[in-house]
């Protein structure tokens, strides 16, 4: 696989969210609006990104033996510095997301990618891999979020440690509430996986058609 | 040469011609007294939330089997009754797109989404409510008195406002203005509630009209109301007074008694209409709501495969291994 097929991987065809079905505790309950999905996404980006490039590096160094507290460890400097810099910088959100932000630690995507991939790759495609895996989770997220806000909300972006009010999308009393509660989230996180299932089995059968064509 | 199919299937070999749909039309039938009785009650409004729910439900049925390939069995009536049972369960004067969103969830993420008809593990119309109410609490708690039916209230008439019979009980309203609403009142259903529940006659016409074709059985509705009697009676309660209000009669001979999301062995169906008396007592005395039907029987369903594993019946000539 080429760099950029591995940075790609990340995106579409095994995407944390909808294809690999990882980090479900935080993808369901901190996807409530778009920017909370997107500082999320961010921020396990950052992490998953610098933790693949150490990992990577220290690979022929860490003991088999004791890899994963090893993992934990890079892991956990970086998502201390996550927490820092959000704590610091966007008080509001870093409340919102509360204790999603510490419990990035044990997120299976970035062990998982520690594990499956920087622990046995070079530094270059193991910084490949996160930022695709990462920019995956973090558009799967912000999908997510976007119909719950915009449909339990019934607003768009509301984000105010960024000084953003937001758009009122369905008048104000009507929005449906249910949304933005747990159910909400397993709901159109379940109605979302069924329509994206439905349009790669179409893409992959029509590469099929191609496929066949063309020979 | 065609050769002459054998038909290998398991007993019983004795077939009854009822069907689905047959079965589906019959209780469409015996809820067309319920839902007459809550147009004359409730007015127009009404008549828009029933016509709204039924439309949506077949609607979003179709439009799940378009969707999936499969074969479009809205003739058979099952998005019907679901449609007809949700309506019955809302406040007469919800929005049209509410009730037709409702209506579509439960179709959608009830049955649908399930497999259909017969794989679904909750009453789709129960689930559309409890979305509804998780969604639009509001408008789902916006209850209206029919007209002319507050005379026994005297001077106590303006605090009533927009509660319920069950609402003003936990209020202590009762108690406190020393009132009471008169059964003939509750019977015919002269008070405010969902559109389809406060008629105690018209819902009785419809189960006496199911239970005498046999198409429920008298085991869910006699643990059910059963159960809430004898509770109410033990907490020195008004068991009439329970049995009349709220949703206690649709959900017992309607709701409780559907096919797919009750126990099929006669004792697993009493031991569903006891839990559900028992859940509905509990949230009605306890609870954050002032009625339960609704999350009872919700809940009994996802016991309803528990009970059933617990009460298979003894075969004939079985002997139980530990015995």
């Amino acid at each position: 696989m080429k760099r950029w097929q591995v940075f790609a991987n990340g995106i579409f065809r095994e995407n944390p969210i909808f294809r690999l079905v990882l980090g479900m505790c935080p993808t369901l309950a901190v996807s409530t609006a778009v920017v909370n999905g997107l500082g999320m996404g961010l921020a396990a980006t950052f992490v998953l990104v610098c933790s693949n490039v150490i990992i990577s590096l220290l690979r022929n160094v860490i003991p088999k033996e004791v890899r994963i507290p090893c993992y934990i460890v890079v892991i956990a400097t970086f998502v201390t510095i996550v927490d820092k810099v959000m704590a610091a910088s966007a008080p509001g959100l870093h409340q919102v997301l509360g204790i999603f932000i510490p419990l990035i630690v044990v997120n299976c995507i970035i062990l998982g990618r520690a594990e499956a991939f920087a622990s046995k790759n070079t530094v270059g495609r193991a910084f490949m891999d996160g930022l695709g895996m990462g920019i995956g989770f973090t558009l799967g997220l912000v999908l997510l979020s976007f119909f719950r806000e915009v449909l339990g909300e019934g607003m768009l972006l509301v984000a105010e440690d960024f000084g953003f009010t937001g758009w009122r999308i369905i008048p104000e009393d009507n929005q449906a509430l249910m949304l933005i509660l747990p159910p909400g989230a397993f709901i159109t996180l379940g109605l979302l996986l069924a329509g994206i299932n439905k349009l790669s089995a179409k893409l992959s059968a029509a590469k099929d058609l191609a496929g066949k064509g063309g020979e | 040469m065609e050769t002459p199919q054998l038909i290998v299937s398991p007993a019983p070999h004795i077939r009854a011609r009822q069907s689905t749909a047959g079965i589906m039309w019959m209780v469409v039938t015996s809820l067309i007294p319920a839902a007459a009785a809550g147009v004359v009650l409730f007015g127009r409004p009404a008549l828009v939330v029933i016509v709204s729910s039924i439309l949506a439900a077949v609607l979003a049925e179709a439009f799940c089997q378009r969707v999936t390939g499969r074969r479009i069995t809205v003739g058979d009536g099952s998005a019907v009754v679901t449609g007809l049972l949700l309506a019955l369960t809302l406040p007469p004067e919800l929005p049209w797109w509410m009730t037709a969103s409702g209506a579509a969830f439960a179709i959608i993420i009830g049955k649908q989404v399930f497999g259909g008809l017969g794989h679904n593990l909750f009453n789709p119309a129960l689930a559309g409510r409890a979305f509804l109410l998780a969604s639009w609490p509001g408008a789902m708690m916006t209850w209206k008195w029919p007209a002319a039916s507050l005379s026994w209230a005297g001077e106590s008439v303006d605090a009533i406002g927009g509660a319920t019979v069950l609402g003003l009980a936990r209020q202590g309203f009762f108690a406190k203005h020393g009132v009471a609403v008169p059964y003939s009142q509750l019977f015919m259903g002269n008070i405010a509630g969902s559109l389809g529940e406060t008629s105690a006659l018209a819902l009785l016409i419809g189960a006496v009209f199911l239970l005498a074709f046999r198409v429920i059985d008298w085991r869910i509705p006699l643990g059910y109301l059963g159960t809430l009697a004898i509770l109410a009676l033990l907490a020195g309660q008004d068991p009439i007074f329970h049995l009349l209000t709220g949703g206690v009669l649709l959900g017992a001979f309607f709701m409780a008694t559907d096919y797919v999301t009750t126990p099929i062995t006669p004792g697993g169906r009493f031991f569903f209409g006891l839990g559900c008396g028992v859940l509905t007592f509990l949230i009605r005395i306890y609870g954050g709501y002032p009625e339960g039907v609704t999350y009872a029987i919700l809940l009994m369903n996802a016991a309803a495969p528990l009970l059933e594993k617990a009460t298979i019946p003894k075969r004939f000539g079985e002997v139980r291994a530990d015995v």
